[in-house]
């Protein structure tokens, strides 16, 4: 740097400093205030609704796009030299201002909150990280998420992979792989109602509407209320999960099988191995860096998961999940002290894994 | 495709046959279950329609019930009789739209500019700001509730769509920043410059060339957000909860569900209501879909 162009520099930095700081602050918050009022007054005017979606929806699709050329336009009447310096945060800088506000900040915050009592005005310690691990049912929730992360990965992951392996050697390929992944499309909650019909259950003597207690009771036995035993009840919730999610582990193990070079297999076949032999020994190593991307996403979801339980059984019969306790401290009791505490463990079990994950991605180098 | 010897191939059909049964008996139950007469669909399997068709009696009356809310008249055990409106999904329908387009749009929007901001162009502090952004797919959405719904109702934004749109902006930012990082940071240099050199500002590169570019990745990040936000369950819980008029259909969905047996009938056609649409993106865009998944995990 040099000395004698110090001052102005300092008054030129000042400034520059300024209006990357407008530019940041500009798009995404005069879109949050426009929005706000627009929706205060269709609110009051009581709209019908397909005037208000389809208002929202042009605001939400030209609003923000809007406020990009405002600002651009701004900039550009300013010199170039400042134009060159401040642009960047006009691109940039929206999505640091929304992600810290949605993200980065709360998880400070949720350290903080984690260290109060319910209503966040006493200072507690650790005290709800002391409940977290001694309160009888914070355990079983952690006793069915390990489950859940054992046979949830392990089941998804695995089925992914038998599934591609069969598809990659079948005459209709395409069909199974739509039909296996379609359930991806579906929400949890609507995979819960599909499953709600093959769990249900009527006392003895009745007909049953539910498949598992028809094929049960037709081969001889009493019908079972597959929910409410533990630990079946969370086994077969796993299998929602599992149906759902198989889709998307073949989907990717199948595009990995076909980059398995075939010079590879055809050595193995000239060695006289037998097809089993070539998937274990040749095709799984080769494809061992997919194997754990794609089985470090699940376990993510497996970690995250609550919609499956909440509504399935809503954490009755011993099903809860770290999530859906997380949510009834919430709202159930209230605890935002304990909310907290439960999401940071979430958080703490979520990071390890995303490591690897994103480790593992990396070395793929991505897109294309 | 391989051609094995024909026992191995058959077996291997076989078994493939068997699973796909497998995966659709439970939607296709479902699907029946939805075209089935109110009295029956609580007293037997629906496969009875298959077992025994002369007295299925299948109707759409509960998909119209559903669609228009129409009005059913019940008679209870005592011999009363009362008219209920039946459950409108239509308004659900709209909010979940309402919450969805934007809710896509807006996060791809500023995503695709943040990174081509990263990818791009030189300011101080460019590195470790994305590994920040990058950083924060750790962080579960669960983490960042409480604080919120603080905010949310300090600035009473709760039980508002612009409450949820931006959540779902910000919890999708993260992935949607780095996947679009890695696409728009492989485009050639060249012709990037070429661009400016011509005159050309970063904004009007960013709008005529890069944009139009990188429509794959903006499309299959479009379906996985859109599925996303119209499937979520938890977001819609915590930042809509309870507001009449705003619920999406998921919540409504979780509603027809606690009311416990005899409103089955209704919930079978609420439930393929609420799957139409992810449903036909997904079966029409299913290429985009694999490659946005193929882009997040694996090298294509």
């Amino acid at each position: 740097m040099e000395q004698s162009r110090s001052k102005k520099d300092f008054f030129e930095n000042f400034f520059i400093i300024l209006g990357r700081a407008f530019f940041t602050l500009f798009v995404p918050i005069t879109a949050f205030y426009c929005f706000f009022k627009i929706f205060i007054i269709l609110r009051e005017g009581h709209a019908p609704q397909i005037v208000l979606t389809i208002i929202a929806i042009l605001w939400g699709v030209g609003g923000i796009a809007g406020l990009y050329f405002l600002s651009y336009w701004l900039i550009s009447k300013l010199p170039a030299i400042w134009n060159k310096r401040i642009l960047p945060y006009l691109f940039v800088g929206p999505a640091l201002v929304i992600l810290s506000w949605y993200l980065f900040l709360p998880t400070i915050r949720s350290l903080y909150l984690s260290l109060f009592n319910e209503t966040s005005t006493e200072f507690v310690g650790l005290a709800n990280f002391l409940f977290c691990f001694t309160d009888e049912d914070m355990l079983i929730s952690y006793r069915n998420n390990l489950l859940w992360l054992i046979f949830g990965t392990g089941l998804a992951s695995g089925c992914g992979l038998l599934i591609a392996i069969l598809a990659d050697r079948s005459r209709f390929e395409r069909l199974a792989k739509t039909v296996i992944f379609l359930p991806m499309a579906i929400s949890f909650i609507g995979a819960g109602v599909i499953w709600r019909f093959v769990y249900e259950y009527k006392p003895p003597g009745e007909d049953q509407i539910g498949l598992l207690n028809a094929i049960y009771v037709w081969f001889g036995g009493e019908p079972q209320a597959w929910l409410m035993i533990w630990p079946w009840n969370t086994l077969f919730l796993i299998i929602i999960m599992v149906w759902m999610w198989t889709g998307y582990a073949m989907v990717i193990y199948s595009a990995a099988l076909k980059g398995v070079p075939t010079s590879l297999i055809e050595a193995g076949r000239v060695d006289g191995a037998g097809e089993i032999r070539i998937i274990l020994s040749i095709i799984i190593p080769y494809i061992m860096g997919t194997i754990i991307t794609v089985s470090t996403t699940i376990l993510i979801i497996t970690l995250k998961i609550f919609d499956i339980v909440y509504t399935m059984t809503g954490g009755l019969f011993d099903t809860d999940v770290v999530a859906s306790m997380q949510y009834k401290q919430m709202f159930a009791q209230h605890n935002f002290g304990t909310g907290s505490a439960i999401a940071i463990l979430l958080f703490l079990a979520v990071v390890p894994v995303m490591y690897i994950n994103l480790r593992q991605f990396g070395q793929q180098e991505g897109f294309k | 495709m391989k051609k094995g010897p024909s026992t191995t191939s058959f077996f291997i059909n076989g078994l493939l046959l068997v699973i796909c049964l497998i995966w659709t008996l439970p939607t296709f139950g479902l699907l029946m279950t939805s075209f089935r007469d109110r009295d029956v669909v609580s007293k037997t399997g629906w496969w009875t329609t298959l077992t025994r068709p002369s007295q299925a009696n299948l109707t759409i009356d509960n998909y119209k019930q559903v669609l228009s809310g129409k009005k059913i008249t019940l008679v209870d055990h005592k011999g009363n009789k009362r008219t209920v409106r039946g459950d409108n999904l239509n308004r659900a329908f709209l909010n979940s739209l309402t919450v969805s387009i934007p809710a896509v749009v807006i996060p791809i929007l500023i995503a695709s500019f943040a990174a081509y901001g990263f990818a791009w162009m030189d300011f101080p502090g460019r590195k470790i700001l994305f590994i920040i952004v990058v950083a924060l797919l750790v962080v579960p959405l669960q983490i960042a509730l409480i604080p919120l719904l603080r905010d949310y109702g300090r600035l009473e934004l709760t039980g508002t769509f612009l409450a949820i749109w931006l959540a779902h902006t910000g919890f999708g930012l993260p992935l949607s920043v780095y996947l679009m990082y890695n696409y728009i940071s492989q485009l050639p240099r060249s012709i990037i410059e070429s661009a400016i050199i011509d005159g050309c500002s970063h904004f009007g590169v960013f709008w005529k060339l890069i944009l139009p570019l990188s429509v794959p990745a903006i499309a299959s990040l479009s379906i996985f957000q859109f599925l996303w936000v119209w499937n979520d369950l938890l977001v819609a819980l915590v930042f809509i909860g309870s507001k009449p008029g705003v619920e999406v259909l998921t919540q409504r969905l979780l509603y027809m569900i606690g009311s416990r047996g005899q409103d089955w009938h209704l919930l079978c056609a609420g439930a393929f209501v609420s799957m139409i649409l992810p449903l036909t993106v997904f079966l029409s865009l299913q290429r985009y879909f694999v490659r946005g998944l193929l882009a997040g995990s694996v090298k294509g």
